[in-house]
């Protein structure tokens, strides 16, 4: 990674340099001061940069080479789901028939896009074993907002309106209470067990007749399988609810359980992590959101109706919760999504499964003897450690993220789930080598040595990152916000 | 041998993996699920491609729509066909920003970071505002942030939209509001732009915001400064507006004209259509709000020894700390289009924006021009961007068949969002339009029309 710093392109900005080129004007011109009153002609231009194309290249070339990607290095960043983002995705969103295509052209003339949307929701209902999905939600909080909104105007066409709270365990995803509030629902919490899973007794204390749902995500982030899913449904439902399922963990399970067999009613994928829409330095995603039979009038309008003459949008849905989205999502992403779901198949998806959790595994027997481990037993596709170890010799857990920097790793999520001290989350993905994770505990246990031996390499890192660690505190004390030319 | 060529693991690493785990098989990790919910089979999931037959068939697949680099386009109605420098494509495919995660990680993520940094920046040129995020899902559910951080800040329920905003943008605010019980109320539009007489007659100290579209829906450039003088007779309404970046290289920012909220979609900027999504909302503000933005901001900063760097700030805000007191639970955003469209914009510059906005609105007059000649009536008079409305005397859906069959994608047919549009074609011209591919168009409508 390249330490030079780079100017602002702002900066290497010179007046009269261009990187454009845009046809003459071959019409003729309309006086505009006359098309348009003076107060609204822009007397001001935008003080956008002026550079050449070099000068454009060179500058995000040179950003390029400050930043991480999983193509530079290993990724085991927990939850994320930072697996190898294939080439030929890239290849096939690139079409023109998929990349300039308007969504309000004639049904005719978009018959490929919408098949291949009709496929996608057909595999993912597959998949999950579900009734029907729709490829609306742009992304992971967004379809959980959706599911919500579907589950609340359930309930409400039930005369049910006094069901107003939304269970979260603990351990879950940030987004999970945020959009229960969103959609108007009050989130409550209910505690894990000692062995990591969710509290039964605790459950059935919280459930109860002003229940909505309960949001889970199964394997939950500790990594571990919920084993008392047939009883926690039989709580959730017993008592009216109904059970969401956050798809961010779906790469753990495809082909060996489905949401829709352990109980779920709705459940929400993301399309970015487990089918390899690239993450894009934080997006765009995909969240498509699919539920059971008597869920499926409520679900967003449009739909894709496959029909004797060709596929349709159906707007005819008087109990939809209406559009969450402009168009139909995110569909250079599902394209992708598509694209993979066919390289892979049925037997390719079951075996990404059962790899993501062989690798994990793996990487989890290796490392546990130096860090401590909070719940000690096999983990799906992703595991907690803590550095409670490391803590008592001075060594937070933030500085062992910081020292992996320096061996060229992506360090792992960090302090998440909030229930662990200290937490390292640590998924490898199914798409990395025992080569790879083997070079990648020695760093870790490299790191622990440190802390025993010579902690300040530790507390110090990063040593050989661009930028050292950076004053957190004052950028958000005295934001600066955006570049002001001096 | 593994015959998937994502999967590196062997059958001889699978022995070697089994055995540190201390397992027999792959099946002794599963044990923990439930023999009940076990899935017998296999998924009943299209069967695998080879690279080769993947390209082939799916190349079918996209060569049944009809595109719009190869058969002219005049539809817009929010989403629009304009030049997209051969970089920007070339700059995206860096891997080391599109297989990227968020940049938690700043001192491994500078580029990112600072890509941001600087979109951030444009956006507030383009806007004429103070703060702008990294970016939102699209210009429309931007739109409806807009309103929750509106009602949020000034607990009142009550949101005023135009009926010249997009309709699926009141579409989606209305399912928004459904979730906090909100008010939505519409303000009816009359010759194409926001009824002010209407909009002063709702507007009160109960109201959240007013929103409008500029351009707006229709193409018409509506009158900020009246509008904005409405919604001051409310002491606590905030002044919404979505507008089109492209156009801003023409236009008076909505920053000029005392918004306090502007949103929109970068999609003009560097973003192909692509079916209408990905695309790229931006959330531009004044220093007032700042904190309460939704999403994620990049802010400048220093390292340990004094270099400048750029980190993720005043996370505060936003779901992964507050959880459940969060008022947005944006967490994915739509960063590689914010770069996409900081690369068109850095492409285009300050002098090529300008052009491009110029080109468009010259480009539209000469086409509404044109189809006047042919004896189509223009049906709004007031002054518009790239976009105009004419009455094609006929159901629109059956001109666009014609128009197809002469090699054209027709307008937007505006009484598929309300009756009394009957017959209005929505037409957008782009910098992408050639005179002849114009008149060519005029003469094609023209001729249907009178037939």
């Amino acid at each position: 990674m390249t330490k030079h710093d780079q100017p602002l392109i702002f900066e290497i900005t010179k007046p009269g340099r261009v990187a454009y080129s845009l046809p003459e004007l071959d019409v003729p011109e309309t006086d505009l001061t006359e098309a348009v009153p003076a107060d609204y002609l822009r007397s001001q231009p935008a003080e956008l940069p002026e550079v050449s194309e070099l000068d454009l290249v060179r500058h995000y070339t040179a950003l390029s080479k400050r930043n991480h990607g999983v193509d530079s290095g290993f990724y085991p960043l927990g939850s994320c789901t930072m697996k190898y983002n294939p080439k030929i995705n890239e290849d096939i969103a690139r079409l023109n028939g998929f990349s300039h295509i308007h969504p309000y052209q004639d049904e005719e003339t978009v018959q490929g896009a919408l098949e291949l949307m009709y496929r996608l929701q057909q595999n993912l209902a597959a998949i999950t074993g579900m009734d029907e999905v729709t490829l609306q939600p742009a992304a992971g909080a967004h379809g959980e907002w959706t599911g919500l909104m579907i589950i609340r105007a359930f309930h409400e066409a039930n005369g049910d309106f006094q069901r107003t709270k939304v269970i979260v365990p603990d351990s879950a995803h940030g987004t999970n209470p945020a959009s229960a509030t969103v959609a108007g629902f009050e989130a409550i919490t209910v505690k894990s067990n000692e062995k990591g899973l969710v509290d039964l007794e605790d459950l059935k204390r919280v459930v109860g007749e002003d229940t909505a749902a309960l949001m889970l995500t199964n394997p939950n982030t500790l990594g571990l399988f919920e084993e008392e899913i047939v009883e926690l449904a039989k709580i959730v439902h017993d008592a009216g609810g109904k059970l969401y399922y956050d798809g961010a963990n779906m790469n753990a399970i495809m082909g060996v359980t489905r949401p829709g067999d352990m109980g779920f009613d709705v459940v929400h994928l993301n399309l970015h992590k487990t089918f390899t829409g690239p993450h894009g330095g934080g997006g765009p995603g995909s969240g498509p959101v699919g539920v059971k039979k008597d869920l499926v009038k409520f679900l967003p309008k449009p739909r894709i109706i496959k029909t004797e003459e060709g596929y349709r949008f159906d707007d005819d849905m008087p109990d939809s919760i209406g559009r969450v989205k402009p168009f139909y999502g995110n569909f250079g992403i599902n394209v992708r999504a598509y694209t993979y779901i066919r390289t892979m198949g049925p037997e390719g998806l079951a075996q990404v499964s059962k790899d993501a959790v062989l690798n994990a595994n793996y990487l989890f027997r290796r490392l546990a003897p130096y860090f401590d481990v909070p719940y000690d037993r096999h983990c799906k596709h992703e595991f907690v450690l803590s550095g409670r170890r490391q803590k008592k010799l001075g060594v937070r857990t933030l500085d062992i993220a910081k020292r992996l920097l320096d061996f060229g790793y992506h360090p792992p999520t960090v302090y998440f789930p909030l229930i662990v001290d200290e937490a390292l989350m640590i998924e490898p993905t199914e798409t990395e080598s025992k080569e790879t994770l083997d070079a990648f505990a020695d760093a870790m246990i490299q790191i622990a040595k440190e802390a025993e031996e010579s902690p300040e390499i530790v507390q110090e890192a990063p040593h050989a990152t661009p930028v050292k660690r950076l004053d957190e505190t004052e950028a958000a004390r005295h934001p600066i916000l955006r570049y002001v030319k001096a | 041998m593994s015959k998937f060529r994502y999967l590196p693991v062997t059958e001889e690493d699978r022995q070697a993996m089994l055995s540190t785990i201390g397992v027999e098989s792959i099946e002794d990790l599963f044990k923990d699920v439930p023999e009940d919910v076990r899935f017998k089979g296999t998924l009943d999931v299209e069967k695998a491609l080879s690279e080769q037959e993947l390209y082939r068939f799916m190349s079918s697949l996209a060569a049944k729509n009809v595109n719009t680099k190869e058969t002219p386009s005049f539809l817009g109605a929010g989403v629009y066909d304009h030049y997209i420098p051969s970089v920007v494509n070339h700059m995206l495919l860096r891997s080391e920003f599109y297989t990227a995660y968020t940049p938690y990680q700043p001192e491994i993520s500078q580029g990112e970071l600072q890509a941001i940094f600087e979109f951030q920046s444009m956006i507030c040129e383009l806007t004429g505002m103070d703060v702008a995020n990294s970016s939102m899902y699209d210009g429309l559910t931007a739109l409806a942030e807009a309103a929750l951080l509106a009602c949020g800040t000034t607990r009142n329920k009550k949101i005023i939209v135009s009926e010249a905003v997009h309709p699926e943008g009141r579409d989606v605010l209305r399912t928004y509001a459904k979730g906090q019980h909100l008010e939505v109320v519409e303000v009816p539009a009359v010759n194409g732009l926001t009824d002010l007489d209407q909009l002063k007659a709702v507007v009160d100290d109960e109201s959240a915001c007013v929103i409008v579209q500029y351009p707006n829906f229709f193409g018409q450039i509506e009158p900020l400064k009246d509008v904005e003088a409405a919604v001051r007779l409310s002491k606590k309404a905030l002044f919404i507006v979505a507008a089109n970046p492209l156009s801003l290289g023409l236009l008076t920012p909505p920053g000029a004209f005392g918004a306090d909220i502007v949103v929109g979609d970068c999609q003009p900027l560097g973003i192909p259509a692509q079916f209408g999504g990905p695309h790229c909302g931006y959330f531009a503000t004044t220093k007032k709000y700042m904190r309460k933005v939704p999403g994620r901001l990049v802010g400048q900063t220093v390292d340990e020894e004094g270099r400048r760097g750029f980190v993720l700030t005043l996370q505060a805000r936003e779901q992964h700390i507050r959880r459940e007191k969060a008022t947005s639970n944006i967490c994915s955003n739509q960063a590689l289009n914010a770069l996409a469209s900081s690369i068109a914009m850095s492409a285009l510059g300050k002098k090529g924006l300008q052009e491009i906005a110029h080109q468009n609105m010259q480009k539209a007059h000469y086409a509404a021009n044109k189809l006047k000649e042919k004896g189509l009536s223009v049906v709004f008079a007031g002054p518009f961007f790239n976009e105009f409305v004419v009455n094609v005397n006929q159901p629109v859906r059956e001109v666009n068949k014609k128009l197809l069959e002469k090699g054209f994608i027709g307008g937007f047919d505006l009484e598929m969002i309300n009756p009394a549009y009957k017959h209005h074609m929505l037409i957008a011209v782009t910098e992408q339009r050639t005179k002849q591919e114009i008149d060519d168009f005029a003469d094609a409508l023209g001729g249907v029309v009178h037939d």
